[in-house]
């Protein structure tokens, strides 16, 4: 960044892991002014104090309302901004949106300046997305386990059977079924304490 | 179509008719499957309707005439073939700024004149005393509410823009600033007053069927090229939510309505605060005072689903005045074209001659009566506006 200085960006998210993510992605990427914030209450004030020249913000963020205040002309507004949208190219509105980051730009900077930051926003939150979904999953087969263990238990009290035996009869009743062994092992679970 | 419909709903009790649509299985009963999506903020509501994330959504009727005009975002032509909700709003003040006004005021306390008289007093002994202006929290820049809430306090020479703060808030955070004392009042739908005057920390003050008897709230938002495709779909859509509405205004129906409307997934209070706006008998004072009114929440008596484009007038007119767009024939035009009437007359199979279904007057507590015909005479009138250029 020599010619034009690096501009200074605001990420307002309530998530510090997403916020770190992208904040790390951004410095890699040369832009070195970043700034965080997580605290909501009196937030144009906050970010009046850093005076951005971008904000990025999350979806999931109800605050998002409160940046809309920035487009209107009135005495609380000191720099007006406008939301980033390109006309010309719509796939990248619907990319941020579906991604759930949104970007909002001090009016009058070059489109070609915010681009390339708005993309790698993108990209972070789809990273993040993803990671937060491997980890629901690991969650979910890490309790299954627990409870398929539970079930195999009460089979093989009840129904005298081996450990092998009863793995087998919860997956192929799964099968049948089609559910997940999961779900068996579950139902097996409320039977057996129903009928305790 | 292909798949469910999905459509957006902030959680708010003028949602009811849509959300009773569908749980109720008025949808389904017209052949509509639908997936209610629950969302956080109005941007998105609006951005994910624009570029067909939703195929329809509940929304602020001032939003659905900017995305028309392209006002503060990019522009796309939404109709909304029924209305969600006339009024249902309030205005909610801390209990320091309450004595305030109740010290300073000369008359009946629901008139809205004397207490917007009693607020330009206690701005001018505030601003005497070196005081900061009061904070008034509100929904959107494009809200029934910032309009209603800068109708009332400029009747009585209150600049909302120069002698006190607007500022927008997302509405579960409006009690939160209340309490905290970053804002000293805030405009809001339900249930968002009565959760405040329950917690001790507010005073409704008003309800917005003070200062205006009949205003257009929120839309069943369509965009403009979806409803020329799929005709259809939005005919049954009407249909489900004039019956979802009819169904609500029952009072037999009222406590199912309300059961309905307080699960988690939908607006998340308790169902006895949901019943309070349905009926419109609200607790206005910690105290316990009581506040019965027949025109707090219209859902669906009054002919009050059906699109009045004199209503989008009306909301257009307090854009130009309040200086977010200017003055123009043609987006008066596009403003009032928003409001569909035509759709909602075929889809219940009402012949479109019967004007005099909707309509009615505005009843506005201060200011001319109302005229489309002549917006620039109407907007002369007021004393106190920002309009542009």
């Amino acid at each position: 960044m020599s010619a034009e200085q690096s501009p200074k960006i605001v990420i307002v998210d309530e998530s510090p892991i997403r916020a770190a993510i992208l904040e790390e992605g951004l410095r890699e990427a040369g832009f070195t002014q970043v700034v965080h914030i997580s605290e909501m209450q009196s937030l144009l004030a906050r970010i009046y104090a850093v005076d951005p020249d971008i904000i990025l913000i999350d979806l999931e963020n109800p605050s998002r309302d409160v940046l809309e205040q920035m487009f209107q002309v009135s005495r609380a507004v000191r720099r007006p901004i406008a939301m980033f949208v390109d006309q010309s190219d719509s796939a990248s509105i619907q990319a941020s949106v579906e991604a759930g980051v949104s970007a909002y730009i001090v009016d009058g900077l070059k489109k070609e300046r915010i681009k390339p930051i708005l993309d790698l926003c993108v990209s972070r939150f789809n990273a993040f997305a993803k990671l937060q979904e491997e980890l629901e999953r690991t969650k979910s087969q890490l309790e299954d386990r627990k409870i398929i263990e539970r079930a195999k238990g009460i089979l093989m009290r009840v129904k005298g059977l081996t450990e092998d035996e009863a793995y087998v009869l919860m997956r192929s009743t799964a099968m049948r079924e089609k559910k997940k062994i999961g779900e068996i092992a579950q139902s097996i679970i409320t039977a057996s304490e129903m009928l305790k | 179509m292909t798949g469910p419909l999905r459509i957006g709903f902030i959680p708010l009790v003028d949602a009811a008719a849509l959300i009773v649509a569908v749980d109720k299985g008025f949808t389904a009963a017209e052949g509509l499957e639908v997936e209610l999506v629950r969302e956080v903020s109005w941007s998105n509501v609006r951005d994910k309707l624009n570029i067909g994330l939703f195929d329809a959504a509940h929304l602020l009727a001032p939003v659905a005439i900017a995305s028309s005009l392209g006002l503060g975002h990019v522009k796309v032509p939404i109709a909304a073939p029924f209305n969600l909700g006339i009024n249902g709003n309030a205005i909610t003040v801390s209990p320091p700024l309450h004595a305030a006004l109740m010290e300073e005021i000369d008359g009946d306390r629901f008139d809205p004149m004397v207490t917007a008289k009693a607020l330009s007093r206690v701005v001018a002994k505030r601003r005497k005393a070196g005081a900061e202006p009061l904070t008034f929290g509100m929904t959107f820049p494009f809200s029934t509410h910032n309009y209603q809430l800068r109708f009332w306090m400029a009747a009585a020479g209150v600049d909302p823009d120069e002698d006190v703060r607007l500022v927008v808030l997302p509405p579960p955070y409006m009690v939160d600033s209340l309490a905290s004392g970053h804002v000293d009042a805030f405009c809001v739908g339900a249930p968002w007053n009565s959760v405040a005057v329950d917690l001790g920390i507010g005073h409704i003050l008003h309800f917005v069927s003070d200062i205006l008897v009949r205003a257009a709230e929120k839309v069943l938002a369509v965009r403009q090229t979806w409803a020329e495709k799929n005709p259809d779909v939005v005919a049954a859509l009407v249909r489900a939510a004039v019956k979802a509405a009819e169904f609500i205004e029952h009072p037999e129906n009222r406590d199912e309505a309300a059961q309905i409307l307080a699960q988690p997934e939908r607006i998340g209070v308790d169902a006895e605060v949901i019943q309070r706006t349905l009926g419109g008998r609200l607790k206005i004072s910690p105290d316990g005072t009581l506040r019965e009114s027949g025109r707090y929440l219209l859902v669906g008596r009054e002919g009050a689903g059906r699109p009045d484009p004199v209503q989008a007038a009306w909301l257009y007119a307090q854009m130009v005045r309040w200086g977010q767009t200017a003055l123009s024939e043609a987006a008066l035009r596009t403003a009032m074209g928003v409001f569909r009437p035509d759709l909602y007359d075929a889809a219940v199979g009402q012949s479109g001659s019967a004007k005099d279904v909707s309509g009615g007057p505005f009843g506005a507590f201060a200011g001319p009566g109302f005229d489309p015909q002549d917006l620039a005479g109407y907007l002369a009138s007021f004393e106190v506006a920002h309009r542009t250029r």
